[in-house]
């Protein structure tokens, strides 16, 4: 006990109620002052780039503090969020994302699921190699990879196109020029990021026991029904995970329009999307309390559907060991 | 039971079983007629497989023939995907211009030696010891045909007007800085939860894990805000500094790592006398060596990727962006030269694909750490 260090921790202890306090014993003690100094610059940082952040953000909601005008800090009640609520833009720019989502969840979900079934089936030969490629793009950065991406969905020169004209179509679409089929295409450039989807899911394929697939071929399952009764329900944890980030990263969605249009929001404001609208309130036009009542409203959103999505996995994520 | 599981299989389309059925016993007992007719199945699939890889990565092959198209290109839309220039002949000492000529029924590379209004005379560059050929027609109407000619100059074009060391350098330094800041500091947290038992450690463990799901955007205006109060913003300080304070997907995969590591070793080590931070640096940390690589790369290429960080806090600073920055802007301005754009889309991309073929298996292992284990 004489030969461990006096840290300041110890002395705050004293004043803690006991349930709070560090361990029973001296060696219980010292392994807990150990492990919080380990994780310290984790909890600094928590504390620092997370919590108070998160904090002032809601104070700002309900200030005045902007960088554009030279008025001083105040509190303004609700009217930011009066502002907001009465602002057309921010429900339109919603819509925008929701629109987005609808289309690129599950895009984003079952692609990468689907490449993970071709490259853990048996009659794929060099699994390896496409297992390599189809992870490649997933490396690159985004802006080159979006730049890359525009050159080939062009209207004229792009490859998709001589490849549909090749075959007789006769006016292919402006695929990023069109607001018809924008969505769509900027759900295909996002495909360039599915490689971590397509590992996770493929670590997830291999690790269902293949006494499973034996049982449900005795009982006259072929490979729909197989996929249906043991590969969803077995992968469906992996589901649920990637579902989860899935919504949240997509609520976000606005840096390949970004690079695309420079943030424009063509064609015809179709990719006007709320994140877009956010980051020009704080970044362009420096109007913080705004922005970040927006972010707060981004926030409550994403955590409201995660929450329902949370509440539904009972029915539909299977853990094992949760029978015993 | 594996071989009754494989028949099954075999019937059907491909499924997910197969991985373990390849490795089980050889299906030699099903005959050569299924054999075949499993290979035949293999060849077919392998080949469509091969066929949607093709144009998953077809946007490469494109960026790479349209960064060497030649300035003659730009803007011409009877002008080939790959880099071309006009072809030309030479003929007796003179040079002329070749042009897509239709002769009975199929069009032919000829060169134009004797322009004239009804009949033209033309050389054929494949054969030209045959003498003059006589055309009728107008050579007015005809399009002038491209010969195959890469124009490398492109890269040294974008090298210079992109400023492509400086962006180089930045990307790198900021990379290296941040990288080093997220192994040092993950490696100190990992080891703290893998290892120490301590009041509230699961609730901090969860905490952790949930900033994963935290939108950033609420998170990031106080901080720009707070940067900007410090005099921060226009440097480099606010995206190397907070990598310093760990990151929950990092802390994630080396404490899954750590745990994975037999705890006699550090016993072994604390009775030979090694306190906490003796044994991390001489038991865990060579131990952990694997995964703690993989964290490095995976930071490489995310600070590579990184675009809205040195976004917003570099926008002032030029001199001070990296590629992802630099690519963007440049893209603005000469977005019109789509050779330029391209040349610079490969130039940003060009090590992390490397590296990434390099350290492919630590890539692999790190996703599925993080990925799976959840």
């Amino acid at each position: 006990m004489a030969a461990i260090p006096v840290q300041p921790v110890q002395t705050a202890r004293r004043r803690w109620p006991r349930r709070f306090s560090l361990g029973r014993s001296a060696l219980a003690r010292r392994e807990a002052r150990w492990g919080l100094l380990f994780i310290g610059p984790w909890i600094i940082g928590f504390l620092a780039f997370t919590l108070l952040p998160l904090l002032a953000s809601l104070v700002f909601v309900f200030s005045n503090i902007s960088l554009s005008s030279d008025e001083t800090f105040r509190f303004v009640g609700l009217t930011n969020i009066r502002n907001m609520l009465a602002d057309r833009q921010v429900w339109e720019a919603l819509g925008v994302t929701f629109k987005f989502a609808a289309l690129n969840l599950p895009i984003a979900i079952v692609i990468p699921f689907a490449v993970a079934l071709v490259l853990n089936s048996k009659y794929l030969v060099g699994s390896t190699f496409f297992r390599t490629f189809f992870f490649m793009p997933y490396v690159i950065p985004f802006v080159s990879g979006v730049l890359a991406w525009q050159g080939m969905l062009n209207l004229e020169t792009g490859w998709v196109n001589v490849v549909l004209r090749f075959f007789g179509v006769q006016n292919p679409p402006d695929w990023l020029g069109d607001a018809a089929t924008i969505y769509p295409s900027l759900a295909f450039i996002g495909l360039w990021g599915i490689g971590a989807g397509v590992i996770v899911n493929l670590a997830g394929l291999r690790g269902v026991p293949t006494e499973l697939y034996d049982a449900a071929h005795i009982d006259g399952a072929g490979w729909w029904k197989s996929l249906r009764h043991v590969t969803l329900p077995m992968m469906s944890p992996v589901i649920f995970y990637s579902l989860i980030l899935g919504i949240v990263d997509v609520l976000q969605y606005f840096l390949v329009p970004l690079v695309l249009y420079n943030g424009s929001g063509e064609p015809g404001g179709s990719t006007l999307f709320f994140n877009l609208i956010l980051y020009k309130h704080a970044f362009a036009y420096q109007n913080f309390a705004y922005a970040a009542t927006l972010a707060w409203l981004l926030f409550l959103i994403t955590l409201g559907i995660t929450l329902i999505v949370f509440r539904t996995a009972r029915y539909w994520v299977y853990y094992r060991g949760d029978d015993r | 039971m594996a071989q009754a599981g494989v028949a099954a299989q075999a019937g059907g389309m491909p499924g997910p079983v197969e991985a373990e059925a390849t490795a089980g016993p050889p299906r030699s007992r099903e005959g050569p007629r299924r054999r075949r007719r499993d290979w035949w199945r293999a060849l077919i699939f392998t080949a469509v497989v091969g066929i949607i890889l093709a144009g998953f990565l077809s946007p490469l092959l494109r960026a790479l023939a349209v960064s060497l198209r030649q300035p003659e290109q730009v803007g011409q839309l009877d002008s080939p995907q790959w880099p071309a220039v006009h072809a030309t002949f030479d003929y007796q000492g003179k040079t002329y211009d070749v042009y897509e000529v239709p002769i009975d029924g199929k069009v032919q590379d000829l060169a134009l030696v004797k322009k004239g209004r009804e009949a033209s005379q033309f050389v054929d560059p494949g054969n030209a010891a045959a003498g003059l050929i006589t055309w009728e027609g107008s050579w007015r109407n005809l399009t002038r045909a491209w010969s195959f000619a890469p124009d490398w100059n492109n890269y040294a074009v974008v090298w210079d007007q992109i400023g492509y060391p400086r962006l180089l350098f930045n990307t790198a330094a900021l990379a290296l800085f941040e990288t080093i800041g997220t192994v040092l500091s993950c490696t100190l947290v990992a080891y703290g939860f893998a290892r120490f038992r301590f009041p509230g450690r699961a609730i901090l463990f969860t905490l952790l894990i949930a900033t994963i799901f935290l939108p950033y955007v609420v998170t990031i205006i106080p901080t720009y805000a707070v940067f900007l109060k410090l005099g921060w913003v226009g440097t480099w300080l606010p995206l190397i500094i907070p990598t310093f304070f760990a990151n929950a997907y990092d802390v994630f995969l080396l404490r899954q790592y750590l745990l994975t590591i037999p705890r006699e070793m550090d016993e072994a080590a604390a009775i030979d006398g090694a306190g906490p931070f003796r044994t991390l640096v001489s038991v865990i940390i060579p131990q952990a060596w694997p995964a703690i690589v993989a964290v490095a790369i995976f930071h490489v290429v995310y600070a590579w990727n990184d675009f809205l960080g040195p976004l917003i806090y570099l926008t002032t600073k030029p001199e001070l962006q990296p590629l992802a920055v630099g690519l963007a802007h440049f893209n603005t301005l000469h977005y019109r030269n789509q050779a330029f754009i391209q040349a610079g889309t490969l130039m940003t991309m060009i090590i992390p694909i490397i590296l990434f073929l390099v350290f492919q298996r630590v890539f692999v292992k790190g996703i599925v750490i993080t990925g799976v284990e959840k």
